[in-house]
């Protein structure tokens, strides 16, 4: 029996399919509608499992995508989920030029740091170059002085505006799924929050040069990248952390701050209880002393200063480190953190919370955290050991996250086959669900697990979302209603299997029939119409939909 | 035994999806015959480790501007000069609108407060700070929650209340919380009858989470929708501002002043974690401690007569160091300030074990040290505002010892 379901998933026809289709469109050169990869990778070996076609790909695309897609559904049933698994792990050979195509408009996206500054000013600084006092009273005085001297679209909000919108167009039509689940895990786990200071300009070109090109790649590559980014060094001080002693010309005596070193070894590597003292926390400190920011409000790229650094000999974890490093100081710290079996550790159990459950078992973590330190950190064979393991397979770990709002309001747009262009209404309701991306304010991050994402104010949003969104009045994000035509059973039962992927409990059908107005007769005699509107609203809010 | 509530029941048991549906008009009755002689505790923690000895200053003490050469507050009847309250402290210029209850013995201020066995990670202190077991991780629910829980009390939709956007970690647990962004957005459209299929769809739901959630969830619903408790207005000319905690602390009044059986609050407010450019009497400390001291200004004002039955406390997970940083900030420490107010504090006081910033009475040599264990003081306003006798089923393995403001 389970040969056979082996069999299933693995789609040898389909597969096959495949290969014939990447021969023809190899040739043919239209990428926006190239619809499968150019070289068919080896598909995963997956472990058997007694669910259908269906439920694995709902399954892998509730964890691995912002939710199944009628596309994409119909992408892994095709190729199976080995296969598609695969292919996500080799984005490079995704074509995603449509989504590329419909960033294009987003002239901050592809700026430096210093671009941003000069061209997305602060307000006031715009106003006084131009001579204009800002002397109102009130906020609302202050604006309308503003009103007429500063183009609203050139100032940094609109640097996050942006961001915002491309994160959210990128999530729900990428094609490279994985990629952009896995941007928002690194990205929330080496949290800046554009709310503090600088950042807000920093916080763009951070995602696309820190984040971004290492995501299969090596930890250390990663970590490394984050380290000498100018967000992070700004996010948590590092920027103004010099040995004792050191003084500079404008700004006084100034001195060690542990903030980045503390937050590097609790929430970068090696996690809270991964066996640091206070004494380490110094010590790593001193070792990125120097490691700042050229100009952080005019420029704002990396810059060693060697005078502020501290040459003294240093000692973290147990290990020495010579006097006179320099700046490889840093360096050899990072070289300890990224392959220390407590940052292995650490980071499998993460991944586990977001990819599998939000209590992983510690077996599971274990062998993942086995493979992270046998290859070195490699974290496309991290993400495989996960996505191989039976525990990704298992039965309580289907359905058993509730989705942050991000991935709720994201697989909303996708379950219908919309779109949404990212503008305010979108942003608003994710901040009302208590997610106003890129604006995180601890550097922990959002939380992985379910907990503090269920709780009455947040339902209510989520509910109004799902009801705005079905009767568009979510200005710039749209979807398709469904066909209403057919027996009202049919209708619901149609339409729930299409958004839910699995039939609706007895009560649940009978509740939806009734508020949808299934049984309502017309004077004539005729059943009433369902709103399909209504009937989508219903379903979105409902409470199997919380769940991925 | 304290009572136990259908929601409760059903939270703890996970009980059959069937009795969710039945609505809670029942509790709902109880809370209105009980609410206008209910007691309220209100909790403010400020998140990042708020300055305690920038918030009330030490300037009696002679080691305080040695430690703090550019931070120091200048002393009461400088120019800028913080404000003065005994000997030994004062508090923050920025803080002047708390000066008349202050005067009228409302507030009481707890220096050096902390826990043990510091931790200076804010995730692991604040952890601590709200479950209630400093040093032990595992422990799964809050201590208010377990305080809620073992209280009499009101059943209302509102009993409990976090008025931010997710359930703070000191609430989770068995007794049922509403957590909201405000009171405001509280809704949703089509009035009682939209959300009645809503209800139904949630008392089905087999993720018990969801399920116990979506109960609390549409009962508070009916009762925000009946009571209009958004467009409360302020009374007694209180006037509250703009500031994120001011709405908020707002919404808590309206809470309290529509009689729905608030017996407990939560907010919070972060932008505390100060290690570059703290500031003095000007910066961003003062800029965080003005919009706080106005918000409770106007929330006492605004209660008027409640105020009597009002206990807040203000709290964060732990001081900054003794000396200033190179950065003309702080970095995390140990023990920092705690305010409390409301009716039955005897006030005026500034109490807690400060023990001073001479290098030998500093904790590892850089933190103030702690005098006062932050449980004591949570305990002795939950036990006045919850009616409990028993601390340990709140703070395990604690005992809270003498009265701190009490």
């Amino acid at each position: 029996m389970f040969e056979d379901l082996d069999l299933m998933r693995l789609a040898l026809p389909a597969l096959l399919a495949l290969l014939g289709c990447a021969t023809a469109s190899s040739g043919g050169g239209a990428p926006a509608e190239v619809s499968t990869p150019s070289r068919p990778p080896d598909a995963l070996p997956l472990p058997p499992v007694r669910w259908s076609t269906e439920e694995q790909a709902v399954h892998v695309l509730d964890r691995l995508a912002y939710g199944p897609s009628p596309d994409d559904l119909r992408r892994v049933e095709e190729v199976g989920p080995g296969a598609w698994i695969a292919w996500q792990l080799r984005p490079a050979d995704i074509d995603d030029s449509a989504v590329e195509k419909r960033l294009a408009d987003f002239a901050s996206l592809g700026m430096s740091t210093q671009e941003l500054i000069a061209s997305y000013p602060r307000a006031k600084k715009v106003a006084q170059a131009k001579g204009v006092i800002l002397d109102g009273k009130s906020p609302e005085a202050v604006r309308a002085q503003l009103a007429g001297v500063v183009n609203p679209f050139q100032l940094p909000r609109q640097v996050g505006a942006e961001l915002v919108a491309a994160r959210l167009i990128r999530a729900s039509a990428s094609r490279r799924q994985l990629q952009e689940v896995l941007v928002d895990f690194w990205f929330n786990h080496f949290n800046v929050s554009a709310d503090k200071g600088a950042v807000r300009w920093m916080v763009s070109p951070y995602e696309r040069e820190a984040i971004r090109p290492h995501l299969f790649g090596s930890f250390r590559e990663l970590l490394g990248a984050v380290a000498h980014h100018p967000a992070m060094l700004f996010y948590l001080d590092n920027w103004a952390s010099t040995r004792e002693g050191f003084s500079a010309p404008k700004r006084g005596r100034l001195g060690l701050n542990e903030n980045y070193a503390r937050e590097l070894l609790e929430l970068h590597t090696l996690g809270v209880d991964g066996g640091y003292t206070q004494q380490d926390v110094r010590e790593v400190a001193r070792c990125f002393t120097g490691w700042g920011i050229r100009k952080p409000n005019e420029d704002g790229s990396f810059e060693f200063h060697p005078g502020a650094h501290d040459r003294g000999s240093k000692r973290v974890l147990g290990v020495g480190i010579p006097a006179g490093g320099g700046m490889e100081d840093g360096e050899r710290v990072l070289d300890l953190l990224a392959t220390h079996p407590s940052t292995a550790r650490f980071i499998s159990r993460k991944l586990a919370q977001r990819f599998v459950m939000d209590t992983p078992p510690p077996e599971l973590v274990e062998r993942v955290a086995q493979v992270f330190l046998r290859t070195n950190g490699d974290l496309t064979a991290t993400y495989r050991a996960l996505f191989e393991s039976p525990e990704f397979w298992s039965d309580s770990a289907r359905a058993s996250k509730v989705k942050t709002p991000l991935e709720f309001t994201v697989s909303a747009v996708r379950a219908l086959g919309g779109s949404t262009a990212g503008d305010v209404p979108m942003v608003q309701a994710l901040n009302r669900m208590g997610q106003p991306l890129y604006r995180a304010q601890p550097p922990t991050g959002w939380p992985e697990v379910a907990q503090p994402w269920v709780n009455p104010g947040a339902l209510v949003a989520r509910i109004d979302f799902g009801l705005k969104l079905a009767s568009g009045r979510l200005t710039g994000t749209e979807v398709p209603l469904p066909a209403v035509d057919g027996a009202p059973e049919e209708v619901v039962d149609r339409t729930a299997r299409a958004i839910l992927h699995r039939p609706l409990g007895e009560t649940t059908r009978t509740t939806v029939l009734a508020a949808v107005g299934a049984s309502e007769v017309m004077p004539d005699g005729e059943r009433r119409a369902i709103d399909p509107a209504r009937l989508v609203g219903l379903l979105l809010g409902a409470p199997e939909f919380q769940n991925q | 035994m304290s009572p136990f509530s259908r929601r409760q029941f059903l939270r703890s048991t996970g009980a059959l999806a069937a009795l969710g549906a039945v609505p809670g008009f029942l509790g709902r009755a109880l809370a209105a015959s009980t609410a206008s002689t209910g007691k309220t505790l209100v909790l403010v923690f400020l998140r990042g480790g708020a300055d305690g000895l920038s918030i009330v200053p030490p300037v009696g003490d002679p080691a305080y501007r040695d430690a703090r050469p550019t931070l120091a507050l200048a002393p009461p009847g400088k120019d800028g000069g913080a404000l003065r309250l005994d000997d030994v402290f004062a508090l923050h210029p920025a803080l002047a609108p708390l000066l008349p209850l202050w005067s009228d013995g409302t507030l009481g201020i707890v220096h050096a407060a902390g826990l043990p066995g510091a931790t200076r990670s804010h995730f692991d202190a604040q952890d601590f700070c709200e479950s209630g077991t400093p040093g032990t991780k595992s422990t799964a629910d809050g201590w208010l929650n377990r305080a809620v829980r073992r209280a009499p009390g009101p059943e209302g939709a509102f009993r409990v209340v976090a008025v931010q956007p997710t359930l703070p970690r000191m609430l989770v647990g068995g007794a049922p919380a509403v957590a909201m962004s405000s009171l405001g957005q509280f809704r949703l459209p089509g009035g009682p009858g939209g959300s009645a299929a809503f209800d139904a769809l949630y008392a089905q739901a087999v993720d018990t989470a969801l399920r116990t959630t979506g109960l609390e969830t549409f009962e508070a619903l009916r009762e925000a929708g009946s009571a209009k408790l958004a467009q409360l207005p302020a009374a007694n000319g209180a006037e509250y501002g703009g500031a994120p905690i001011a709405r908020r602390l707002q919404d808590v009044a309206r809470l309290i002043r529509s009689g729905v059986g608030l017996q407990v609050a939560v907010t919070d407010m972060g932008g505390w974690d100060t290690h570059v450019n703290e500031g003095s009497e000007k910066g961003q400390l003062a800029a965080r401690l003005t919009e706080l001291g106005s918000a409770l200004a106007a929330f006492a004002r605004d209660l008027g007569a409640r105020w009597a039955d009002t206990r807040v406390v203000v709290m964060t997970e732990f001081g900054r160091t003794a000396r200033e940083n190179g950065n003309r900030g702080t970095d995390h420490g140990t023990a920092s300030v705690m305010l409390v107010l409301g009716g039955g504090v005897r006030g005026r006081r500034v109490v807690g074990g400060y023990r001073g910033l001479g290098r030998s009475a500093l904790f590892e040599e850089r933190d103030l040290a702690i005098g006062t264990d932050v449980r004591s003081v949570l305990w002795e306003a939950t036990r006045a505002q919850l009616d409990l006798r028993d601390a340990s089923a709140v703070f395990p393995a604690f005992s809270p010892g003498a009265p701190v403001l009490g």
